[in-house]
Parts: C-alpha cells; structure tokens; sequence
C-alpha cells in the first residue's frame, strides 16, 4: 500500500513536470495554426472554425529560403553528432584503456570544457574562425559544435568503456585481433546505448543554438534554421503567425532524431558476455 | 603445436615484483598446469605468456621464437577466460568465427572450422543463440570453441571452470582432457583446484609468491613432496605436520613429538638430536583400537561414504586419519594410529625443504 503510494506520488510529480515542460510547445503548435488576431486575443484557447488559420505555415513554405536552412541545420547537426560520437569513443578509449602517462591528467583538462562554457571563448573563436576564412560555412560550425559536444562526450564515454569487461578486449586480444578491429567490432557496438545518451545530450543544443550562427554563419547561404526564424522577427513588427510554424516545423527533425536514439538506449546489451 | 620455455622471467607492477625469476620448460603437446593460492603469480605468468602483461626481464618463448615484445595477435595463442568473454552482441558462430571474419577467410572454410568446433563441443544446436540464452557450460564451451577453431600453437586457460558449478566442473573437466588428447595442443591451465590439477595435468607446477616450489608429475608431486609447503597445499585433508625431534629408541630412530615417539625408517638420513618436521597424509595413518602405533584421542568423526576421516588430538595438536574400515568410534574414545614407515615425509623445519628418508 505505502509502495502504491509512493509510486503514485512519483508518476504525479514526474506528470506534472511533464505537463509544465510540453505546455510552451503545445502553446506553439495550437497558435501556429490561428490568426493573427487569434493569437493576440486569446492566446490560450484552442483554434476554432473563426480562428484557425495556415497563413503562417503558408509564409514559411512560401519563402524559398527555409528549406535551405533546415537543410543547413539537419546537416550541421547530424555531422556534429556523428563527429563528436566518433572522435569521442576513439578519445574515451584511449584515455582508458591506455594508461600513457598524462592520461588522468588530459581527461581532467577534458572536463574543464564540461563546466566552462564554449560561449566565453566566443571572441577568440570568431576570430580563428575568420583567420581560417569559414565565416559563413558548415565547416565553421560544426568544428565549434563539436568542440564544444567533445567534453561531455569523452566524459560520458569513459566511464562505459571502463565498464566494458577487461576479459573482453583481452580475449579479443588474444585471439590475433588488432586493437583498431576491437574498438570497432568489440568496443563500438558495446558501447551503442552510451552513445545515444550522447548524442541525445549533444543534439538539443546545437539544434536550438541561436549563438554562433549568429557570430559564424550570419549569411551567405549558411544559415542555420534557428537564424532563419529571426527573418520574421523584425524590429517594429514580428510576423508572430510565421514565427510560431517555423517553430511547430523545426521541432519535427529533432524529434526524429531523438526517436532514432531513444531506440538504442536499450540495457544489458552486455549480458551473457561476462558471468 | 609448439614448445613453450620462460626462462628467468620477472614481473613487477610498480615497485612490487610478483614473478621472481621463473623459468619453466614446456614440451610440445604438454597439459601443464600452473597451481597455487591466490595471488602466487600463476595468473600473471600466464598473462605474460599471452602478451597481455609485458615482462619485466627474463625471455618468453613460443615454439623456438622469443615472443617477449609481440602483440598478443602475434603470438598464435588461445585463451580461454574465467568470466568466458564473449562478445554479447554475436551469436555463438559469430563469436567462433570472429576472428577467422577479420582475417577475411573464405566464408565456407569459416564455416567448416566452425562446424567441426561446434560438432566436438556439442554446441551444433546452439549456433544461432546469443550468449545470454546459453547455460554456463555452454557459455565455457563457446569460449573454448573460439579457442580451438584458430587452432593455435598454445592454449590458455585461466581459470576456465571457476565459475560453473560443481557437477559441470567435473564434467568439463573430462571434456577440457579429451580435447586435448584430440587436439595435442600444448596447454598451459591455471588453477587453484588442485582436484582440477591432478586429474587434468600431465606436469604439475605448483606456485608460491612468484617463486616455483615444485614441478612434476601430479602422482610425483603428490607422493613425493618437495618441500613443506607443497606438502601441506596438495591433499585434502591437507598432510598431517608434526614438529620433533630425532631420538634413538632402542636402536629404532624416532621422532619425539607431543610427548609421543613416532617411528622412522632405519635409512632415514638424520641424526639424533636433530629437529624436523614429521609428516604423514592422513591415509597413511591406519586407526586402530589397540597394540601397536601412538594413542589418540577421537575428536571429530566424519564419514564421507567410501572412508570415514577421523580426527583425533595427538597431545595438543590435532592431525588427521583416513581409512576405510568401518570402525564405530564416538568423539573421546582413545584409538592408536600407525604410521606406514614407508610413506612419511621428514622436513628441516628452517628450510622447509625435505630430508631424504
């Protein structure tokens, strides 16, 4: 009975939580879809027959720019998780299972970059980016994007590859297999749930990232969705219609994403390895 | 097939040395088993032979050629883990044929290994499981398939049977012995069972503290002890230790001991006066109720079904008698205890090594 109890308080408090963290999009996605007049008058209320509306979802389409960017923001993304899993694990990996000298002391410079956020660094950053010449490219922002996803990631994954039973990589070892084909065929696929958590950890933030498209990629083609949202912001009038469907648009790749993810976060993918 | 020789090699971690100059001989096609209590090293010195543990100094060979700086994967060895280490996220072919996979070998003579690895292990209906749907035999026996497909120059095993239970010990233990009567490949087994030791091995080398005590046949190391230490670790119940010292009674040397006289062989090789360690196993005492041999008194009786093990006080010390009569005795009776002459053992007591009787 007391167990019910607490199980019951825990599902109403994460409930609640839930239903406090959906309530902005579910705000987002029904006024995407009124009037203008809809959205100022009665902002909380639900779109009827008088008040709905796809004129904002008609700009968005309509401007021959947003496809671009939300191509420019899928790419940039998907190549900043791919780099940042990638470089991660082999960094994880070596931090842990090679105990070179300096090893403890490079993982803790590592996870400086955990607490001190990239975002100080933006002057300088703007700067090696311009003497590099990739103002205004992906190159530029994945290469900060992953800089800045890197910290977390090396974190994270060492602590699973030093989960990864010692026996393994050994009997791998021992039966003549190079230490590059165990990280791939052993460690890699031991380590898929890991990696979802991290790419899952890595995505949001560089998805949302209004910051460095901003300093980077301000034009020219490069533009990331989150800058092109701001078109219909403008100073004296924001086309609030338009602004709200791009939003409604933007969270769809994410959300595909985070399934893809969510999908590998399975536990026990080691059991039976080890006894 | 191959020859395995190590030849004074040391090991240290940090400033802790573990292996101190061990040096060994193992022929072609040998089961030489490496046993000893935790942390004498055995495991180690099998670590090193694989490559996983670089060497302090000293030299490893494997078939003629020194191995001391190669990779593992260029040591043409097979090893075979305690926790069995399979790859979880394989079926049981793929973790056979893993290695053979990367080598890039025609798919059917990967197949064919596998089969016929499979087909010795029994393990044919289990090919297209997963490890965690195995048993712990059968898990153990992947292990060992993935070992034998390569057919390497050396087998390792670690401790292969540590983690199945009983009755599956006694099983694989078979099993692991008629492998390599199939097989003739040279195996170096590491254990601290020494009923796993005895059974399976053709050499025994019995390990403590890094330091080899004794290398021999498992009878010779049973029968013929080396020295106190490997006396009292093989045997179960361990062999009885009674310190004394020599005396002369009535022209019959003897050893005065507990307040009791304990008889030697006349070509025992000591001298009156001298101190030494007594020893007898306990299936070398015959319990009797009366007449010959020293008194005891019964403490605890145990009857293990094909003998009854008797343990009796001798003065303050307890020791212990095997046999297989049937004798009704009840804790505190008094029982005489005859030692067989021929079969008892005399250590220096500072060296612990054994006098020649």
């Amino acid at each position: 009975m007391n167990r019910r109890a607490s199980t019951f308080a825990v599902h109403a408090i994460l409930a609640a939580y839930t239903l406090l963290a959906l309530f902005p999009i579910f705000l987002i996605l029904i006024n995407s879809v009124k009037s203008r007049t809809a959205i100022f008058g009665s902002p909380l209320s639900l779109p009827g027959p008088d008040t709905f509306s796809l004129v904002g979802y008609q700009k968005v389409f309509s401007d021959s720019q947003v496809p671009l960017y939300f191509f420019n923001s899928v790419l940039v993304t998907v190549v900043t998780i791919a780099l940042v899993l990638i470089i991660g694990a082999m960094a994880a990996w070596a931090l842990t299972e090679y105990g070179f000298k300096g090893a403890t002391l490079l993982k803790l410079y590592l996870s400086i970059g955990i607490m001190v956020p990239i975002r100080l660094g933006s002057v300088a950053i703007l700067k090696l980016i311009v003497g590099m010449g990739l103002v205004n490219t992906w190159t530029g922002l994945i290469l900060v994007y992953t800089a800045q996803g890197l910290p977390l990631s090396v974190f994270i994954l060492s602590e699973f590859v030093g989960q990864i039973p010692k026996d393994l990589k050994e009997a791998g070892r021992a039966e003549g297999v190079s230490e590059y084909q165990i990280f791939v065929y052993v460690i890699l696929p031991l380590l898929r749930p890991a990696m979802a958590t991290v790419a899952v950890f890595s995505m949001i933030p560089v998805w949302n990232d209004l910051w460095f498209p901003l300093l980077l990629a301000p034009g020219n083609g490069a533009q990331t969705i989150t800058l092109g949202i701001q078109q219909f912001i403008g100073e004296y009038v924001t086309d609030w219609n338009a602004v709200l469907a791009a939003l409604s648009v933007a969270i769809i790749p994410v959300l595909v994403l985070y399934v893809v993810f969510s999908r590998q976060l399975i536990r026990g993918l080691t059991a039976g390895a080890v006894k | 097939m191959a020859s395995v020789t190590i030849n004074n090699v040391r090991k240290s971690y940090g400033k802790t040395e573990v292996v101190h100059g061990v040096s060994l001989d193992i022929k072609d096609g040998a089961f030489v088993v490496l046993l000893g209590p935790s942390g004498c090293g055995k495991s180690t010195l099998l670590r090193v032979i694989a490559g996983l543990e670089p060497i302090t100094s000293g030299d490893i060979s494997i078939g003629g050629t020194v191995v001391n700086t190669l990779h593992p994967k260029d040591r043409n060895i097979a090893m075979v883990f305690q926790n069995y280490a399979l790859y979880a996220h394989m079926t049981v072919y793929d973790n056979m044929a893993f290695s053979m996979q990367l080598k890039k070998l025609p798919k059917d003579e990967i197949k064919k290994k596998v089969d016929w690895a499979a087909s010795i292990l029994n393990l044919t209906p289990y090919l297209d499981r997963q490890p965690k749907q195995l048993s712990g035999g059968q898990r153990q026996r992947v292990a060992m398939g993935r070992a034998i497909v390569r057919d390497p120059a050396v087998f390792l095993f670690d401790e292969p049977l540590s983690n199945l239970d009983a009755k599956l010990r006694v099983q694989m233990r078979t099993e692991i012995k008629e492998l390599h009567h199939k097989l003739s490949t040279t195996v170096v087994y590491v254990t601290h069972d020494q009923i796993e030791a005895m059974t399976m091995a053709d050499t025994i080398v019995v390990l403590r503290d890094g330091v080899i005590e004794q290398v021999g046949k498992p009878l010779e190391i049973y029968d013929h002890p080396a020295n106190l230490f490997v006396a009292e670790f093989i045997g179960s119940p361990s062999m009885n230790i009674l310190s004394g010292e020599v005396a002369s009674e009535n022209g019959v040397p003897v050893v005065q001991s507990n307040g009791i006289a304990l008889p030697l062989p006349m070509s025992a090789k000591v001298a009156a006066g001298q101190k030494v360690k007594f020893g007898v196993r306990p299936e070398h005492l015959r319990p009797t109720l009366g007449g010959a041999g020293f008194p005891a008194k019964v403490s605890v009786v145990e009857p293990t079904g094909p003998e009854i093990h008797i343990y009796a006080d001798v003065g303050t010390q307890e020791i212990c008698a095997i046999t297989q009569e049937r004798l009704e005795l009840a804790p505190g009776a008094d029982i005489r205890l005859v030692p067989e002459l021929s079969r008892i053992h005399l250590f220096d007591p500072a060296s612990g090594q054994i006098i020649g009787t």
